[in-house]
């Protein structure tokens, strides 16, 4: 009776501990091979989002050296590509849970998830990839808050997320399968909370590698050069909205574009293709390119 | 929690409006009006042996050991008795070399007041005042629109005209770089070798566009230059993070990926004027076709002494060359 008292959890919390392999069943052809260029459809970006992603050029990533090795920032390494592991600190004086450690396989990026009750770092403090963060109960599902996070992409097409945005997740386990709703304020671009989700299954068998990642500038370039397109200069804008069919203003982003009323509005300007023609299929990183029947 | 509005060069206050009526380079000519109780100073630690003093005012960079103190900037006069305050909880040692970025006041204001709280029993002489020689030129001529005649004992007292100058302090060398025509035409950044911390003066303000001040050298390819040495001279730890870290002239602790965002930010805009420029477009036009619209919800301002407005007539008169 003693021993049997002295297991129970503090607060009926669930363990998320293990190796968890991602489902790509949402968002595949945007998480896999990466978003089309000017596709900003479910985001509710202001116009100056939807301006730092118009005039975004791709080459960014390979001609600013820095950014070789930039990771996936803290709210979207759940979405990236890549292999979980999640882990438990634990205080060995009062067997309390200190922290969740979490490592992803892209850009080996780690995270600890605060359970102790410590505080936010002030205002002052370095701001970092994935952010600091803390977590808290609410029932079986974990609900974490993270801040302090450093510039970096809401969507890989240039749609930026600002250093000013928090985000909150609802981590829930269903047996082998993990849930993990985030949802990110960013009071410099966006003008309601993104809510996206992810799902993961649990593979006790997973063995995630090492990525690595060192900087090797190819091309001979000016010292400080930005690769960037003129404001009204960017050629590729468009292509998303002709390949499926759809009004360009239907792609620009923004809150109304998100919710079912504004079918209502294209009806009539929607002509997909007869057939499909690109990311067909799409649902692991093996079988989602843009050829994919 | 820190209010952040006194780490951006005190928007909001008396301090700022009265720089907004008067125009930037007065604005910086003046000492401004402040009650240093109620300011509030914080000392953060920085790494090695460098701390961050934070406040109304620049960032004041302080470096402790066993040979004294040494400080990068010395924010207000009005201040220094309190800045003095916090860094005693650091060290008793005397202040034995003061470097100023420029020549600003919220940087430069309290060099004379600071250089005496600073002696102690222990010194052999005043601090040793380093600032790149066109600062002491900015100090030692006319002011801007006339403003009051700045006290010999407000000079510094140690000027380089060279690229770099070093020296070697509390067990580790210091490299003290000239950044030209960047901010002004006499800006330094300050690397602590050892300590691996940068400290850059207003050539990066994380938050705001900024300052170009035009009528004492500043301008905008210089700035960016300054970031791009600033880019070369930090390198980050693991996966773009960490490694070196910079102090900014105002605002939070930063480190090397920071610096290149803003960089990026400064180059795009740099090249969209540039474009704008050729075609033969006024200020008037580029102000109406709002160049900076993608980056105003991060670093611009309505209000304050340097908005946005006036970062685009800067940037426009630096790179067109019209007054």
């Amino acid at each position: 009776m003693l021993s049997a008292l002295l297991v129970l959890p503090a607060f009926a919390q669930v363990d998320f501990t293990g190796e968890w392999a991602p489902l790509y069943h949402e968002d595949g052809p945007e998480r896999l091979p990466g978003p089309e260029l000017g596709d900003y459809t479910e985001l509710p970006i202001n116009a100056a989002a939807r301006m730092a992603a118009d005039t975004y050029d791709a080459d960014r990533i390979s001609v600013v050296p820095e950014y070789q090795c930039r990771p996936h920032g803290g709210d979207y390494s759940m979405r990236g590509l890549g292999n979980l592991r999640i882990w438990r600190e634990i205080d060995p004086i009062s067997e309390k849970l200190v922290a969740f450690h979490t490592h992803l396989l892209a850009w080996d990026s780690e995270r600890t998830v605060w359970m102790d009750g410590r505080p936010h770092p002030p205002d002052w403090a370095p701001h970092t990839w994935q952010g600091f963060s803390t977590g808290v109960w609410d029932g079986n599902m974990l609900t974490i808050t993270t801040t302090h996070l450093k510039i970096n992409y809401m969507r890989r097409n240039g749609v930026p997320r600002s250093d000013k945005a928090i985000f909150t997740e609802h981590w829930t386990r269903h047996g082998d399968y993990l849930t993990v709703v985030t949802v990110i304020e960013d009071p410099v671009y966006l003008t309601e909370p993104l809510v996206r989700s992810d799902n993961w299954y649990l593979d006790p068998g997973q063995n995630i590698g090492v990525f690595g990642c060192e900087y090797a500038p190819e091309v001979p370039r000016p010292e400080g050069t930005v690769p960037n397109h003129l404001p009204g200069q960017n050629p590729y804008l468009k292509e998303f909205a002709d390949w499926y069919g759809l009004p360009y203003e239907a792609t620009r982003g923004g809150s109304e574009t998100m919710y079912p009323e504004y079918q209502k509005k294209i009806a009539g300007e929607y002509h997909p293709p007869e057939k499909c023609s690109r990311y067909c299929k799409c649902t692991s990183l093996f079988d989602c390119n843009v050829t994919s029947k | 929690m820190m209010d952040k509005h006194r780490l951006s060069h005190g928007r909001g206050s008396v301090f700022a409006l009265a720089m907004l009526m008067a125009g930037v380079a007065q604005c910086f000519a003046q000492p401004p009006q402040i009650n240093p109780d109620t300011v509030q100073l914080t000392m953060a630690p920085v790494q090695g042996s460098v701390y961050v003093l934070m406040g109304d005012g620049g960032n004041i960079t302080v470096q402790v050991g066993k040979d004294g103190v040494m400080l990068v900037d010395t924010g207000f006069a009005q201040l220094a008795p309190k800045a003095m305050a916090e860094i005693r909880k650091l060290s008793s040692g005397p202040i034995r070399w003061i470097v100023i970025t420029h020549v600003h006041t919220d940087h430069s204001g309290g060099i004379a007041a600071m250089a005496k709280l600073g002696m102690t029993h222990e010194s052999i002489g005043p601090p040793r005042i380093v600032a790149q020689s066109n600062v002491l030129n900015r100090m030692t001529g006319p002011q801007p629109n006339n403003g009051p005649k700045i006290p010999e004992e407000e000079w510094p007292n140690d000027e380089y005209f060279l690229p770099t100058k070093d020296f070697f302090f509390n067990g580790e060398a210091v490299v003290v770089y000239h950044v030209p025509d960047a901010h002004t035409d006499g800006d330094s950044i300050v690397f602590f070798r050892r300590s691996d911390v940068l400290s850059t003066g207003d050539v990066f303000t994380p938050g705001s566009y900024p300052i170009i001040d035009l009528s004492r050298g500043g301008s905008v390819d210089g700035e960016i230059a300054a970031l791009n040495k600033i880019i070369d001279i930090t390198v980050p730890a693991r996966y773009q993070e960490g490694g070196t870290i910079v102090v900014p002239g105002h605002g939070r602790l930063c480190d090397e990926a920071d610096v290149v965002e803003y960089r990026n930010m400064l180059t795009i805009i740099r090249d969209r004027f540039r474009d704008m420029i050729k075609k033969g477009m006024t200020l008037e036009q580029v102000k109406a076709v709002k160049p900076t619209l993608d980056f105003d919800t991060e670093y611009g301002s309505t209000t304050g002494f340097w908005t946005t407005d006036m970062f685009i007539e800067a940037v426009y008169k630096s790179l067109s060359g019209k007054k």
